[in-house]
Order: C-alpha cells, then sequence, then structure tokens
C-alpha cells in the first residue's frame, strides 16, 4: 500500500491506495497514523479511494488509529469509501462509530 | 457428490504468501463463474483463513505449512485452510458487534469469515493443527475438466 500525505489547510490527509492487509498495508498505515498524531497533528482525514482491499488487520489498524487520535484529543475521520469498504464497515458496524464523508471537500469542512 | 474442480497448495508460514493463494483462487473463482463482488468476498474470507493459520496456527513459523485445498462439490465451493499448529477451541470467541469489543483492533477475523461465506466450520487435522472449512454456493462450474495443482514455496 501507498501513502500520500499533505496538508489542506490545518487538515492533515492521508491518502492510501492499494491493500490495506495483514503484514503489509496494515503495518504502513498504523505508523501513517502514529506520525501525524505524533507530530501534532489535531485534524486528520484518510483518503480511502483507492483502497482495493481492507482486512480484518487493516479495520483494527484503522480502529487503532481512530482510539489513538481520540486519546490524543485529536479527531479522525474518513472519506471518499469504495462501496466494498463501506460494506466491511457496515457488517462490523464500525460506520456507527467513524465520521464518514463523501468527498474531500465535506470532509475538510466539517472541521471548520 | 462429484467433484469437477481441484486444487492443493501448501505454502511457508509468512503473510506475502497469502498473496500466492490469491492469485490462483482468483482465477478458479473466475472460471466458476462466480460474480466479481461474490469472488471479492471469498477472496476476503480466505485471507482472513490464511492469516489466522500463519499468526495464530503456526505462530509465524516458516517451517511450517498452511495447507489450503479447494473443491467444488457439486454446486458447492469448498476451501478448506489447515495448520500445523496445537488446535483451536473456537467456542470461545468474543463478539466483535457487542459495545465492549466495537473498539478493539482484533478479534474480527472469524467475524469475517461467517459474514461472507455460507458456512464455515473448524476441526482438526491429523496433525492436530487447526483445519478451518468454508462453503459457498456456486453458479455451476465452467468446467468438468479435474485439475491439480501442487505448489511449496
Amino acid at each position: 500500500m501507498d501513502v500520500n500525505k499533505r496538508q489542506v489547510g490545518d487538515v492533515t490527509i492521508l491518502d492510501l491506495k492499494g491493500k490495506i492487509t495483514i503484514g503489509s498495508g496494515d503495518v504502513q498505515l498504523r505508523n501513517a497514523v502514529q506520525e501525524v498524531i505524533n507530530g501534532g497533528a489535531t485534524k486528520v482525514l484518510i483518503n480511502m479511494f483507492a483502497v482495493s482491499t481492507i482486512d480484518s488487520s487493516g479495520i483494527g489498524e484503522l480502529v487503532s488509529g481512530y482510539t489513538t487520535a481520540t486519546n490524543r484529543g485529536a479527531k479522525l475521520k474518513l472519506f471518499n469509501l469504495p462501496s466494498k469498504v463501506t460494506d466491511i464497515l457496515t457488517i462490523t458496524q464500525l460506520i456507527t462509530v467513524f465520521d464518514v464523508y463523501d468527498s474531500e471537500g465535506e470532509a475538510v469542512q466539517s472541521f471548520a | 457428490m462429484t467433484e469437477e474442480y481441484r486444487f492443493h497448495l501448501a505454502i511457508g508460514s509468512r503473510f506475502e504468501n497469502i498473496e500466492l493463494v490469491q492469485v490462483v483462487l482468483r482465477d478458479c473463482l473466475e472460471r466458476l463463474g462466480m460474480e466479481e463482488d461474490t469472488r471479492h468476498w471469498v477472496d476476503v474470507a480466505v485471507r482472513e483463513a490464511l492469516a489466522n493459520a500463519i499468526k495464530h496456527g503456526n505462530e509465524q513459523n516458516p517451517s511450517k505449512q498452511v495447507h489450503v485445498d479447494l473443491a467444488v462439490e457439486g454446486s458447492e465451493l469448498v476451501i478448506q485452510v489447515e495448520d500445523e499448529g496445537v488446535g483451536f477451541d473456537p467456542t470461545h470467541l468474543n463478539d466483535p458487534l457487542a459495545p465492549e469489543n466495537l473498539l478493539r483492533p482484533n478479534g474480527r477475523g472469524i467475524f469475517y469469515m461467517k459474514s461472507f461465506m455460507d458456512d464455515i466450520t473448524y476441526g482438526s487435522g491429523p496433525g492436530g493443527g487447526t483445519k478451518v472449512t468454508l462453503r459457498k454456493r456456486v453458479p455451476g462450474p465452467k468446467t468438468d475438466s479435474s485439475q491439480e495443482i501442487s505448489g511449496e514455496e
């Protein structure tokens, strides 16, 4: 999985591309979220548009990232979910936990 | 029931080997005429079975193997994943949907499998390791040829 970090105002955006699966993408996701939170980011968005597969380890890392951010007084939100990622979050009921937005604009605006 | 299609794979206990199985599995599911969405969810379920076998069963010991058997029995796809670990008791599992477990980072693998397959059962292999059997109805095999594939990394 590839992770690209960028900044829109005071919002940090992580663009993910590829598989978030055990042994590869899950570790990269964990490291990317920890890096931005440790760097002081308090408004974090994850762009899921190009995520092709997410397994239970990947979901676990999303949950860990959410928990880490919340415990540090930051907010972590998701946007551009592919339908299969939405299905996974719905089945696991995590759709009720995460703030999810259809577009980057809406997601960024949610922090205003 | 008549078996029209089957393969066997044995992989070393490394997560990157999951991708090897996925390549073979995807080809098989496509040839069986399974629609794209169903192929994706079977792929996800098998990925979880393999991850559990490598991580929990074989404890990522690369000298231990994970055995994968796939067969079509009538209108049912049957996939068995067996590790060389010490076995597993599936009766004591946390409910990942319970409010107190919702934010736990782990414990969703078997839930994934149950969600995306028609049936999963646990048993023991001849060596005492865990054998999980996943079943999914298929639209019907496109071919009646039998095929054996063996692979070891």
